[in-house]
């Protein structure tokens, strides 16, 4: 059993599957991305138990009885993480196929660092690659929701 | 069998017919543009396509503003060949010239047919009439209906005919203030279903393909590629093998299964791979001494010839480079034995559309095309080869939707790359620092092998099947379109004696297509790096030097406006930092873009800010045009920085993100971006402006901390200490 979003899930699939495989394939949820299946550019990010890992290249054996949350985890159409509100104020993406995984990554970063500085961004964010440049928009939308969390 | 005649570049306005704002010419009805028949929406059609440069919010930012309709009344419907107009190809920064000049006269018109209307039913003057949230009202606020009553019986199949100009400047509300929220941005936030990748169709199978491992490469078995077992085993297991000469394709019920039957069938397949490519390490000169056409853009006054009071000659040198999407190529596909549809996010549904036509004997009224966004591409990246994959299994499939996703090492060794481009500068100064000689020559292959434009399919999938013919030599759109391995070669300064030599490469050993600014970017890099040179050489101020040989005054408000409003560039350098300057003017006839590069060069060469300043004339959506101000700006730095396609003498070895590091987080420099304001100037793209400049204007600043010239693209550590040591 796999905690997906707070929801136990059974899986009939084999357990050497990738974690990103279940969440798209089976489950429907459009949120993480596949970008290379190895783990090197991060549009697959997701939580486990609160820490971003690669779902691409994450056997779903290694995952049996853990929390895994996604982008659909952190919040709804219509209730909103403060983190994808203030993406959508600062348009803070161009094509948006990596900012799935950037999310995601982001909200661990504000769970242990509420006022993250720009260089702890940044780290937290380096496994993310983002090949339009809209990292300079994705880091001040990064700070405008540690405002708006600290606010 | 219907053949499509080649696509040109440029739109024909000398066809006969009056000629029309924009790609109205070409699409000249308004029912291609606009339709009124669902209550309280506007639904716009455009052929431009979103790639991630928010072109849908800046077209419907132009429409709600001369319609005088919310944003949210407006539905953006992209390109499909089931309605709306034919723009061919959304590319070279000039979908706001284009499809919102059509668009924006196109709302001109209507709004007037339809207050026109209400006029005459109220006996009001026309003039007197406003319009808010497509609600109309008298002078004295009676409600007098909106455009969905007024326009109900109105035929919109009609000519456009010009009957009311657009608004003035002054009153449009959302051109060029603030922030407008993009309307494909929030989907994407918050995980909803929106690009191709997706897209599920019932019934949907999973394909995949094995690649050649390069364009000369024959299967050592051809008879038997694929193991009797091997495919006896998959039939049991529902997975299909497609099989058309060199193209091996295969399609399974799920994803998982398609990937494990593909990895099976690369263990099984044996290729014999001719060693067909350059050495990588003699890339200079290959491109010299490749076969070659030889074409001249700009030939005037004296020819500088070498050793013949030339003051300063240098060569510069750019790599191959990857597209490199972060999303995959991905296309579905469904044939029922009479129509054939396609998803896909290429660039030119119609190119794409036009190249099937010819791949596969049926008529383009066969084929149905939709777009469906993917992730940025760049340019002519994998998005039409996976499409045309997906058409071949499908039709070998019929009934079934099949999807078909690339791997990250098709993406980066398979799609068509951006050129290698050599360029050699020579230049004559005077006793007064003026340059009074110019020479620029440069060597490359051409910049488009776009679907489309040639007689024959450019489609990969194409030329590897049993009756496939050779991947057509790119070539290089004409200087009208803005030129392609010669864009932006013509130096914009002010030298009686300039030549500029491009010789197109006619060979092609590895597929060079459209990358974002095609051979400006190298262009400028040069131009840029040697403007910075001769300055140098001469004792000159560079920026000074710069603003001497310039010929217009837009060209220098960019400079002066960068400089000026930079906080940084007057004050003293610490140790080990350097400053660099660079600017031009996409295709010389576009956009304006000055740079300033402040880095620091240490162990490794650290970017900490660029400060850049465009003029792209009126400006439809602010926001838009900063954020491909900074994007390009950032992207053109991991080019400069980071970026070279490797290969060995058979084939590409660049298969991975470790093979190719692109930009990361923690490389990334304060971007400042200043926008001009030239409202009462025509529109220009702000997509493709800023790399060239980036490029030159970091080069620079390397040169500023450290005294040394690297003129080999990447500006790597590899380069850095070979130019070092070159010049200890």
């Amino acid at each position: 059993m796999i905690r997906i979003n707070s929801q136990p899930i059974q899986s009939s699939l084999p357990d050497k599957t990738p974690l990103l495989n279940l969440l798209r394939d089976e489950l429907g949820l459009a949120g993480a991305k596949l970008g290379c299946g190895e783990g090197e550019c991060g549009a697959c990010m997701v939580l486990v138990d609160g820490r971003p890992q690669t779902s691409c290249n994450l056997p779903l054996w290694a995952v049996k009885d853990h929390d895994i949350t996604t982008l659909e985890g952190l919040g709804s159409v219509e209730r909103p993480h403060a983190l994808q509100e203030a993406f959508m104020a600062e348009n803070a993406g161009q094509c948006g196929y990596c900012l799935s995984g950037i999310l995601v990554s982001a909200s661990a970063l504000l769970q242990h660092s509420p006022r993250p500085t720009r260089d702890e961004i940044c780290a937290a964010l380096d496994k993310h690659l983002c090949r339009c440049g809209a990292h300079e928009r994705i880091i001040r939308a990064v700070q405008r929701a540690a405002q708006a969390l600290a606010g | 069998m219907s053949t499509s005649a080649p696509r040109a570049f440029t739109i024909d306005r000398n066809d006969g017919r009056p000629v029309l704002p924009g790609n109205l010419h070409i699409n000249r009805l308004l029912s291609q543009w606009l339709d009124f028949s669902h209550p309280g929406v506007v639904r716009v059609f455009t052929g431009k396509v979103e790639l991630g440069q928010g072109i849908l919010t800046a077209l419907s930012i132009i429409a709600a503003d001369e319609l005088d309709v919310a944003l949210d009344q407006i539905g953006m419907v992209s390109a499909t060949t089931l309605e709306g107009p034919d723009e061919g190809m959304t590319s070279s920064s000039i979908s706001v010239q284009d499809s919102g000049s059509a668009i924006r006269h196109a709302c001109a018109e209507v709004r007037y047919l339809a207050l026109q209307r209400a006029a005459q039913a109220h006996q009001l003057d026309i003039l007197s009439l406003r319009v808010n949230k497509g609600r109309f009202k008298s002078a004295e606020g009676q409600d007098l209906g909106d455009y969905w009553h007024w326009l109900q019986d109105l035929n919109l199949m009609r000519e456009y005919e010009g009957l009311s100009r657009p608004k003035p400047y002054g009153e449009l509300t959302l051109h060029g203030r603030g922030k407008v929220p993009r309307v494909d941005l929030p989907d994407k936030i918050l995980g909803r279903p929106r690009f191709i990748h997706d897209l599920r169709l019932p019934g949907m199978r999973h394909g995949r393909i094995l690649r050649a491992p390069a364009a000369e490469a024959q299967l050592t078995n051809a008879q038997h590629p694929v193991p009797t077992a091997l495919r006896d085993r998959w039939s049991a297991s529902g997975v299909q093998c497609v099989l058309d000469g060199r193209f091996i394709g295969i399609v399974a019920e799920s994803n998982l299964a398609a990937d494990s039957a593909l990895g099976e069938l690369r263990e099984a397949v044996q290729w014999t791979v001719p060693a067909a490519l350059p050495d990588m390490h003699q890339l200079a000169d290959f491109l010299r001494t490749a076969a070659n056409e030889v074409t001249y853009p700009i030939q005037q006054g004296e020819l500088l010839h070498a050793g013949d009071g030339v003051s300063l000659a240098c060569d510069y040198l750019k790599p191959y480079l990857a597209h490199a999407s972060i999303g995959l190529s991905c296309a579905l596909a469904q044939w029922d034995g009479t129509t054939l549809q396609v998803w896909t996010h290429s660039q030119g549904i119609q190119n794409l559309r036009d190249d099937l036509t010819k791949a596969l004997g049926l008529p383009k009224t066969a084929i149905v095309m939709r777009h469906v966004e993917g992730s940025g591409c760049y340019g002519h990246n994998g998005a039409d080869d996976v499409a045309f994959d997906a058409v071949v299994l499908a039709m070998a499939l019929p009934g079934d939707p099949v999807r078909v996703v690339w791997s990250r090492a098709d993406e980066l060794s398979h799609a068509p790359l951006g050129s290698a481009h050599l360029v050699s500068l020579r230049a004559r100064l005077n006793d007064k620092g003026h340059i009074t000689h110019w020479h620029h020559e440069l060597w490359a292959n051409g910049y488009s092998s776009r679907p489309g434009r040639a007689a024959l399919p450019t489609l990969l999938g194409a030329s590897q099947r049993a009756n496939g013919q050779p991947i057509p030599l790119a070539i290089n759109p004409p200087l009208a379109a803005g030129g392609g391995s010669d864009r932006n070669a013509v130096p914009a300064y002010n030298i009686e004696h300039t030549h500029v030599v491009n010789h197109r490469l006619t060979v092609m050993p590895l597929r060079t297509s459209a990358m974002r600014a095609l051979g400006a970017y190298a262009n400028v890099f040069a131009i840029e790096s040697f403007m910075d040179e001769l300055a140098h050489a001469s004792g000159q101020d560079p920026v000074e030097f710069r603003r001497r040989h310039m010929t217009d005054a837009r060209s220098l408000a960019v400079l002066n406006a960068v400089v000026e409003r930079s906080t940084w560039w007057h004050l003293p350098r610490e140790e080990g930092v350097g400053h660099g300057v660079a600017w031009a003017r996409y295709k010389n006839t576009s956009a304006w873009c000055a740079v300033l590069a402040r880095v620091q060069a240490g162990e490794t060469l650290r970017v900490l800010q660029l400060d850049v300043a465009v003029d792209v004339g009126r400006v439809v959506d602010l926001d838009g045009v900063i954020n491909q101000t900074e994007g390009g700006a950032l992207q053109g730095m991991s080019w400069t920085l980071k970026e070279a396609v490797h290969f060995d003498r058979q084939q590409v070895t660049t298969q991975s993100w470790v093979d190719y590091p692109t930009l990361r987080f923690s490389e990334v420099p304060v971007v400042t971006v200043h926008v001009l304001d030239q409202p009462d100037q025509p529109s220009l793209g702000a997509g493709e402006s800023v790399q060239g400049p980036v490029a030159a204007a970091l080069g620079n600043a390397l040169f500023d901390a450290l005294g040394v010239r690297v003129r080999q693209l990447p500006l790597s550590q590899d380069h850095i200490l070979q130019a070092v040591n070159e010049s200890a």
